[in-house]
């Protein structure tokens, strides 16, 4: 067994420490360590977007991640998207009025990547706006809502 | 789905990167932007003891112009690349290969040299480096040497690379100015790796003659293609006489593509010669609007 290493970062604007094991993964780093359970973890490989986080202000897989090459970086989770006096974020505003979600599993990871695709094309087309999506997987909703909540989300920010 | 235990390394120096690779042999593996490897290793279909990760190291990041060519950083990223004036306007098949690689988030870690070292067949860089001619500049703990495209790619996932290699760089040549890129593939969803695809480029003299022609497939075997007769067909003809469904049935005609669970190799032959149509006639209505551009 490896020996477990020291790891330290900004975690929505805190700074985190922890001593992990080399092969912990950033996502598994966020919900145990850190306690910020909204990062979800689907496949565990890279193909759901469940658990994307901003790196650096880069939307990123924290399943393809180890913990610690996050060494000194900058992460955002989906609970540091929302205001600080509680409320909802614009774009998590839009999910909720556009039903842009059923069961809520996918969520956090289409909040986090709608986030960044709209801070890099604040004016999607439809087209720009489904490309955007496709990093992101959803059993329930069948996309249109999602679709539909981007389009209200880009209309506001 | 967690990987196996291993050792991590975050050297910031190639010299430093190599030597460890020389010291742990097939013990190690070199990380770049671990969209691929680190699935594998969550899959357990690989483990490692040691994992050289090359993310800190400063001077393997960039794009620069230089003698007739560009060259790329192997850790540039994607997302990089996409987004670079350099390439968009020297190597255009390079930019527009790009955002067919997976989806966003995947581009922001993922990196050029990852992409040809990994050697998917069915991914697009490592078929852009081939019909490109580019060299790869590789370096080892007894110091650096040059590999041709043409000699990287092996067989599925394998490559010119020693164990004790890392790839430093790539220079993609040039072309003139009077040519056109196109890339062309056919998957099941937008983002996936292609059921089959094609890259081409085609350059024409005062003339309206062919000077040069590349054409690289991807998806049709266990490296990426070059359609070597395709091209020979093609360099030297009037570009009004190419007859380019010819050229696509010419250039997949001595292929032998796989044949699996997504796609017959039937299927792949038929769609490829398809697609290199598809590319070929776009790349030369880009020459063609050049042409008139200019001339206008």
């Amino acid at each position: 067994m490896a020996d477990a290493v020291p790891v330290t970062m900004t975690v929505n604007g805190q700074r985190r420490q922890a001593t992990v094991e080399p092969r912990k993964t950033l996502a598994d780093f966020l919900r145990e360590d850190c306690a910020l359970t909204g990062t979800h973890l689907g496949c565990e490989h890279g193909v759901c977007g469940a658990c994307t986080v901003l790196l650096d202000g880069d939307a990123v897989r924290a399943c393809l991640l180890f913990a610690i090459q996050v060494e000194g970086a900058d992460v955002t989770t989906v609970e540091g998207l929302t205001p600080t006096d509680g409320g909802l974020s614009p774009v998590q505003e839009a999910f909720r009025e556009a039903h842009g979600l059923q069961c809520g599993f996918c969520t956090p990871g289409f909040v986090v990547s709608v986030t960044a695709f709209l801070r890099d094309h604040p004016s999607p087309s439809d087209q720009e706006i489904r490309e955007g999506l496709s990093g992101n997987l959803c059993r329930c909703t069948g996309y249109q809502g999602i679709v539909n909540a981007v389009r209200l989300a880009s209309g506001r920010e | 789905m967690k990987p196996a235990p291993f050792e991590y390394h975050g050297p910031e120096k190639v010299a430093e990167a190599t030597a460890l690779l020389r010291d742990f042999g097939d013990e190690a593996k070199v990380l770049a932007g671990g969209q691929s490897l680190v699935p594998i290793m969550a899959l357990r279909l690989a483990r490692f003891d040691h994992v050289v990760d090359l993310n800190r190291m400063g001077e393997l990041r960039g794009i620069q112009r230089q003698n007739g060519t560009v060259r790329v950083g192997a850790m540039t990223r994607q997302a990089e690349v996409e987004r670079d004036a350099t390439v968009a306007e020297a190597v255009p098949l390079l930019a527009r290969a790009t955002p067919f690689i997976g989806h966003f988030q995947i581009r922001n870690r993922g990196t050029v040299g990852g992409s040809l070292a990994h050697a998917d067949p069915a991914a697009e860089y490592p078929a852009v480096a081939l019909a490109l001619d580019a060299e790869f500049e590789v370096a080892n703990s007894a110091g650096a040497r040059s590999v041709p495209a043409s000699e990287f790619f092996v067989s599925t996932f394998m490559t010119a690379l020693a164990e004790d290699d890392i790839l430093a760089a790539v220079r993609f040549p040039v072309w003139g100015e009077r040519s056109g890129f196109a890339v062309e593939e056919v998957a099941r969803r937008f983002g996936d790796f292609a059921l089959t695809g094609a890259v081409c480029g085609v350059e024409l003299d005062g003339d309206d003659r062919v000077t040069r022609a590349a054409i690289g497939m991807f998806g049709m075997g266990s490296t990426p293609l070059r359609a070597a007769d395709a091209e020979a067909a093609l360099t030297g003809s009037a570009i009004g006489d190419v007859d380019v469904e010819e050229v696509g049935r010419t250039a997949t005609a001595a292929s032998d593509p796989p044949d699996d669970i997504h796609a017959s190799a039937g299927y792949r032959r038929k769609v490829g010669a398809v697609v290199v149509t598809r590319a070929l006639r776009r790349a030369i209505e880009e020459c063609r609007a050049i042409e008139e551009a200019s001339g206008g």
